[in-house]
C-alpha cells in the first residue's frame, strides 16, 4: 500500500477541516474526489508533511509518515499545489533549483517534455507564462526531482479546456510510464475517472 | 573637540512660538492635531529634561556600569517600541532585543576598540543612543516588511518547502528583501547627506561653535557607525524572526 490513513483529523482555527478520515491508497494512480471544503487539499499536504495531523495516523509504504525526515520525504513525495507558485527566473532555473535540492541530474528537455512543454520553454521567464503554462512548469519542476509519488491538487482548476486537456495528456502519459505513483485531488468526477486507476470519494 | 555654549531658558521659551504656529495652522485648517501638538511639546520638555538630569548624573558619577545600565534600558524600550511595528511577526520581542543588544554592543565595542572614542560616558551615551535608536528603526522596518512578505509569499514559500527546501532556503528571498528594506533608508540618507539635509550632529556641533572640519569628521564617523549598527540589527532581527513562521518540521505555522 502506498498510503494508509487511519482516523486522520486536523483542526484549524478551532474547526475540524478533516475528521476521522480513513482510506487506503494503492500504488498507481488514485483520484480523490469530493465537494469543495471537505479537506482534499489538506489531505494532500498531510501526505508530504507540509502539515501533520492532530489525530490519527498516516502510514507511507509501511512506515508511519511521522518517522520520515520531512525534507527527504518531500523530495520523494512531490506536491504540486493548486495554484502555480514558481520562483522568480526562468523555467529552467526553477527546474534546476528543484533538481539540486533532490541531488538529481537534470535533463531539461526530457523533463519539460514529460510535463507537456516543448524545449523553448526552458529559457522563458516564469512571469511571462500563462497560468496553464505555469501549472505545467510546476509539474515539470516536481518531475525534475524524480519523485516516487506525485501529489496533484486540482491541477486544472484554474484552466480553460485547451490548457486542461494538455495537462491531462501529460498526466495520462505519466500514468502509462508507471514510474511514478499519482495521487490527484479533483472536484470533477469525470476528470477523476479519466485519470485515476481508482477513485476515492471523500464524504461531505 | 571641546566646545560649549550656554543656552538660556528664555531662548527655549521663545522657541515655543513655533509650536504656537504649528497649533494655529492645525486649528485653522481643522487638522485636529492641536491636542497631539500639546502632548508632544509637553512630553518633549519632560522627557528631555529628565534625560538631561540623568546624563548629568551619569557624567558626574562617571561609572561605566551606570552607562551600560542606561544603554540596556534603551535597548529594552527600543525592542518594545519596535515590536509594535512588527505586529505580524510572531514573538518578535526576542529577535528585536537580541538585534538591538548585538548592534549596540558590536558597534560601540568596535569604535572603542579602534580607538575612535574613549570609553567614557561623554561618548558612549550619545553615540549609544543614536546607534540604538537607528537600529530600532531599521529592525522595525525590516520585521514589518518580513511580516507583510511572509503573508504575501505564503503560497510560494510553501511550494518551495514542498520541494524539500529547508525553511531557510524557502524564506531566503523574503529575508533578503526584508533586510534590504531595513537598511536602504540609512544608505539613501547617507548618499544625500550634506546635499539635501544637514545631519543632526553636524548641525549641533556647528551651533555649539565647533570648527566645520571637526563637525564634518565627527559626522562621518557617526554615519559609518550607524551603517554598521543598522546592518547588524536588521540582519539579526530578520534571521532570528523568520524562524518563527516555521515549525521544527519545516512547515509554515498557521497564524
Amino acid at each position: 500500500m502506498l498510503f494508509e490513513l487511519r482516523e486522520v483529523g486536523l483542526d484549524r482555527g478551532g474547526r475540524a477541516v478533516l475528521d476521522s478520515f480513513s482510506a487506503s491508497v494503492p500504488e498507481g494512480s488514485t483520484a480523490i474526489v469530493g465537494p469543495s471544503g471537505v479537506g482534499k487539499s489538506t489531505l494532500l499536504r498531510l501526505l508530504n508533511r507540509l502539515a501533520d495531523p492532530d489525530r490519527g495516523e498516516i502510514v507511507y509504504r509501511g512506515r508511519p509518515i511521522a518517522t520520515y525526515e520531512p525534507l527527504a520525504l518531500r523530495r520523494e513525495v512531490a506536491l504540486v499545489p493548486q495554484l502555480p507558485a514558481l520562483l522568480e527566473g526562468t523555467v529552467e532555473s526553477n527546474l534546476r533549483y528543484a533538481a539540486e535540492l533532490a541531488e538529481e541530474e537534470l535533463a531539461v528537455e526530457a523533463t519539460l517534455a514529460r510535463a507537456g512543454l516543448d524545449p523553448s520553454f526552458a529559457e522563458r521567464d516564469v512571469d511571462r507564462l500563462s497560468v496553464g503554462e505555469q501549472q505545467r512548469a510546476m509539474l515539470a519542476r516536481a518531475l525534475a526531482q524524480r519523485p516516487a509519488v506525485l501529489l496533484l491538487d486540482e491541477p486544472t482548476s484554474a484552466l480553460d479546456h485547451a490548457a486542461r486537456d494538455r495537462i491531462e495528456a501529460a498526466l495520462a502519459e505519466l500514468r502509462r510510464e508507471q514510474e511514478v505513483s499519482i495521487v490527484l485531488v479533483s472536484h470533477d468526477p469525470e476528470q477523476a475517472r479519466r485519470l485515476g486507476d481508482q477513485v476515492l470519494e471523500m464524504p461531505a | 573637540m571641546s566646545t560649549s555654549i550656554h543656552v538660556e531658558l528664555w531662548q527655549v521659551a521663545a522657541s515655543l512660538a513655533l509650536v504656537a504656529v504649528a497649533a494655529a495652522i492645525s486649528f485653522w485648517q481643522r487638522a485636529d492635531l492641536e491636542r497631539d501638538i500639546l502632548v508632544a511639546t509637553g512630553r518633549s520638555i519632560v522627557q528631555l529634561t529628565l534625560v538631561g538630569y540623568a546624563i548629568k548624573l551619569i557624567f558626574d558619577v562617571d561609572s561605566i556600569w551606570l552607562v551600560l545600565l542606561l544603554l540596556a534600558v534603551m535597548v529594552f524600550f527600543g525592542a518594545i517600541t519596535a515590536r509594535h511595528r512588527a505586529a505580524k511577526v510572531p514573538d518578535s520581542f526576542g529577535p528585536l532585543l537580541t538585534a538591538l543588544a548585538l548592534a549596540g554592543a558590536g558597534t560601540l565595542g568596535l569604535v572603542v576598540a579602534l580607538g575612535i572614542f574613549d570609553p567614557t560616558p561623554r561618548y558612549l551615551i550619545p553615540v549609544g543612543g543614536m546607534v540604538i535608536g537607528n537600529s530600532m528603526t531599521a529592525s522595525a522596518v525590516a520585521l514589518n516588511r518580513l511580516g507583510d512578505e511572509m503573508a504575501d509569499a505564503r503560497a510560494r514559500i510553501e511550494a518551495t518547502l514542498a520541494l524539500g527546501a529547508t525553511a531557510r532556503e524557502a524564506a531566503a528571498p523574503t529575508v533578503r528583501r526584508s533586510l534590504r528594506s531595513g537598511m536602504i533608508a540609512l544608505i539613501d540618507s547617507t548618499k544625500t547627506t550634506g546635499l539635501i539635509f544637514f545631519p543632526g550632529t553636524m548641525v549641533g556641533m556647528l551651533l555649539a561653535g565647533a570648527s566645520p572640519t571637526d563637525a564634518v569628521r565627527l559626522q562621518l564617523i557617526l554615519l559609518y557607525t550607524l551603517l554598521g549598527s543598522v546592518s547588524i540589527s536588521a540582519l539579526t532581527a530578520t534571521l532570528l524572526a523568520y524562524r518563527h513562521f516555521f515549525t521544527p518540521a519545516a512547515q509554515l505555522r498557521e497564524l
